[in-house]
């Protein structure tokens, strides 16, 4: 949330501080972010760039490497097998993230009610499978959801049930979405709860006072107050589902016939370079994806922004 | 607006980075039409060091019995993983141009893949072409050039055969089926009696299997190719006759579609799901380890046939040693692959202490080793069988440059259709077309048939 005050008066500030001084603070200031820019220089900038240029050459096995200009943006744009995990991590996004953050909210604003016994063990049990990696509990689940060997299935079969089959081409994005939702639905109970303990305590006072009881609060203050730490959480979530990248990866070994090599576009890009060699248009794929993230956040922006104003 | 979106998207771009410095690595000098012993001697005796790439467990023992015979030669092991991990390591090292190793552990069909980007120096000029007696004629098919170019040394196979369970044959009266009608009929059979046993699991995303399969049906997809010119003919009348028949069995619900070398497949082996295993020479020894709770119960045979009374296999794995055009010490990386893959003491090691199955006609007739009775197998003499198998494996098929892919492209239809039940033979076109569109982009003029 603070973050995305500063960002929006930071510039103004900026200027004027360069109209009336000089530039002796700026120099400060450029000595203090240096190490960072180069180092983000070094590390991110050079490799977006230099896989940009790359993107604009096929290097085939015969005949060796040409200038293609676009023509992997071309074939990107008509592949369906990229369209079609784009649709598949769209789909998981619709339907994972509204849960998720349902849930983070419902949580933050259970432990900020101060209403909870035991509220920091609360906090933390929520918050312990965001420091679980995401390998773990990929191989985690993996094993719970196990078809023969699995807990799951175990448990059923002794109450004389069948277990649904979690790893199955039906039900798979639905497992995938429970992993992820156990991973981060403590992360983004943190982001939202912090919130909530910056919002000034002057407000509820005089919101009781003018009868508000803790519903009310909840829903006129308290909601409203979390807009800009959402719309991080919904932005974040937005490029966290279309990379899904590490739980597919994982569960491709307990149903390879299910997740295909290009399941979700991170996937896709990764087959692309390390299975097929393909590492030019794997580089393309990257920017498209890179580009749909990048519009997807900024409408998200748009439209929050947008309804903020009316 | 969001530095997180484009950090994220230079770490995608930053894993491709280091990849692409492929016209930056030098180029390697052109090997010589012959290298004299005066320069061997000289190379042998020279100080050296080289590196050894390779997932083989205890190899050490081979590298030790090297150095004692060429003392002045330090050999480095690092042990670089198996499979795609493997080769994208290695070709990440060839592409910068340098970190790549002077020795390398290739399987079969990754053979042809580093040949095409000239990255495998032609073994031929260092007395690798001598070998060729010491060797299954199939097996050195595996490793010879279009020109008879050696681009690497064999150091273990895995002619096909099939593990069964004895007493869950013997339980249901089913007698060894010798040709693949009397499979699917054991296969109804068997699941009828027991619906929780499977005659056997066919993994569905497995294309090393389908491969040995195709190989043994006499079909020969990529046979004939050469150089830029590519033949594709994965929708053979042999292509169609596997695949008709394992989507049968699949649809019928006879065998099982688990994937393979997954907990589930463990659990299946040790728990009797499944009645047979079709594998490979590498095979027994696997099993040993995999599925201990089940020793004594199983048995090797033959696979079954096409046509009763033929006595035809295919291969599936095992792998060479390769040496790298950019090495320094070609001579020294040379006798190395050589030495460890043909000297006495070194194969029979691997064979009986690391067991890997033995690509060399001495060891293959050796009773040392197929005089083995492994309680595993009831005392059967399991090696032996498989170095008759050994004899049946045709020679000609040929992999293309780039199998990882159509193992990939395999598993996405054909193995897919399998699987769900949808129609393979139609998944089977789908997968030619995919290789074929691969093939074209790659640069290859493509021969359809």
């Amino acid at each position: 949330m603070s973050a995305e005050t500063t960002t929006a008066t930071a510039p103004q500030r900026g200027r004027g501080a360069k109209g009336r001084k000089g530039p002796r603070y700026a120099k400060t200031g450029y000595l203090f972010v240096g190490p960072f820019m180069i180092a983000f220089t070094a590390m991110f900038l050079v490799p977006l760039a230099y896989a940009a240029y790359f993107s604009l050459f096929r290097e085939q096995l015969v005949g060796g490497s040409v200038f293609v200009g676009f023509e992997n943006y071309a074939r990107a744009f008509t592949d369906p097998l990229l369209f079609e995990g784009l649709g598949r991590v769209a789909l998981f996004f619709l339907i994972q993230v509204p849960i998720m953050l349902a849930m983070a909210l419902f949580f933050a604003l259970a432990l900020d009610s101060g209403l909870l016994r035991l509220a920091k063990t609360v906090r933390l049990g929520i918050f312990l499978p965001y420091a679980v990696p995401s390998v773990v509990a990929a191989l985690m689940w993996g094993y719970l959801y196990g078809p023969d060997f699995g807990p799951i299935a175990q448990l059923a079969d002794k109450i004389g049930a069948t277990a649904p089959d979690f790893l199955g081409a039906d039900l798979m994005l639905g497992s995938l979405a429970n992993v992820v939702f156990w991973e981060f639905t403590g992360y983004n109970m943190i982001l939202l709860y912090a919130a909530l303990r910056a919002v000034p305590t002057e407000l509820y006072e005089a919101a009781a006072v003018d009868g508000a009881g803790p519903w009310r609060i909840a829903w006129s203050i308290k909601i409203p107050s979390l807009r800009p730490a959402l719309l991080l959480c919904l932005i974040f979530s937005v490029i966290g589902s279309f990379q899904l990248f590490n739980e597919p990866s994982l569960m491709k070994a307990l149903a390879p016939n299910v997740i295909d090599a290009s399941y979700t576009p991170n996937l896709y890009a990764y087959n692309l370079a390390f299975v097929g060699q393909e590492y030019n248009y794997s580089a393309a794929v990257s920017f498209v994806l890179g580009f749909v993230i990048m519009a997807g956040s900024y409408l998200f922006m748009f439209v929050t922004n947008r309804r903020s104003r009316s | 607006m969001n530095p997180r979106i484009r950090r994220r998207t230079g770490l995608a771009a930053a894993i491709a980075g280091p990849l692409a410095f492929g016209a930056c690595a030098r180029e390697p000098e052109p090997a010589p039409d012959h290298v004299s012993q005066a320069e061997i001697d000289e190379a042998m005796h020279t100080p050296t060091e080289l590196d050894f790439w390779t997932w083989v467990p205890g190899i050490e023992k081979q590298v030790a019995l090297f150095q004692e015979a060429y003392p002045d030669i330090k050999v480095d092991v690092t042990n670089s993983g198996q499979g795609a991990g493997h080769y994208a390591k290695l070709r990440t090292a060839l592409r910068a141009g340098r970190g790549a190793p002077d020795v390398a552990q290739l399987e079969y069909q990754m053979v042809p893949a580093f040949s095409i980007t000239d990255h495998l120096l032609d073994l031929r000029p260092y007395g690798a072409g001598d070998l060729e007696d010491q060797f299954v004629a199939w097996v050195w098919a595996q490793v010879s050039g279009v020109d008879g170019e050696v681009w690497a040394i064999p150091q273990d196979t895995g002619p096909m055969g099939m593990l069964y369970r004895a007493d869950i044959f013997e339980e249901h009266g089913i007698a060894v089926p010798e040709t693949w009608e009397a499979f699917a009929e054991a296969a109804r059979a068997l699941h009828e009696a027991d619906p929780e046993v499977y005659l056997t699991n066919f993994a569905p995303s497995q294309g090393a299997f389908f491969s040995g399969a195709l190989w043994q049906a006499g079909g020969d997809p990529f046979g004939g190719s050469a150089g830029e010119d590519l033949r594709v003919d994965l929708t053979s009348e042999q292509a169609r006759r596997v695949t008709e028949y394992w989507s049968g069995l699949a649809a019928e619900g006879v065998v099982s579609t688990d994937p393979d070398f997954s907990d589930q497949w463990y659990q299946a082996l040790n728990r009797g799901k499944y009645a047979t295993w079709i594998t490979a020479a590498w095979g027994p020894v696997f099993l040993q380890s995999t599925a201990a709770s089940t020793s004594g119960k199983w048995r090797a045979a033959p696979m079954p046939q096409w046509e009763a009374g033929d006595a035809v296999s295919g291969n599936w794995g095992g792998s060479t040693s390769a040496v790298f055009a950019v090495s320094e010490n070609r001579i020294a990386a040379a006798v190395f692959a050589q030495f460890i893959n043909t000297d006495p003491e070194s194969t029979m090691t691997m064979a009986t202490e690391q067991f890997l199955f033995p690509p060399t006609k001495a060891l293959l007739e050796d009773p040392a080793f197929t005089g083995q009775e492994p309680e595993f197998y009831g005392g059967q003499r399991v090696n032996e069988v498989f170095a008759q198998i050994s004899d049946t494996v045709s020679p000609d098929f040929q992999w293309p440059p780039f199998q990882d892919q159509v193992y990939a492209d395999y598993s996405d239809t054909v193995g897919t259709a399998i699987a769900e039940g949808g129609d393979a033979l139609g998944a089977l076109d789908q997968w030619q077309s995919r290789v074929t569109e691969y093939a074209e982009l790659q640069g290859f003029t493509v021969e359809e048939s």
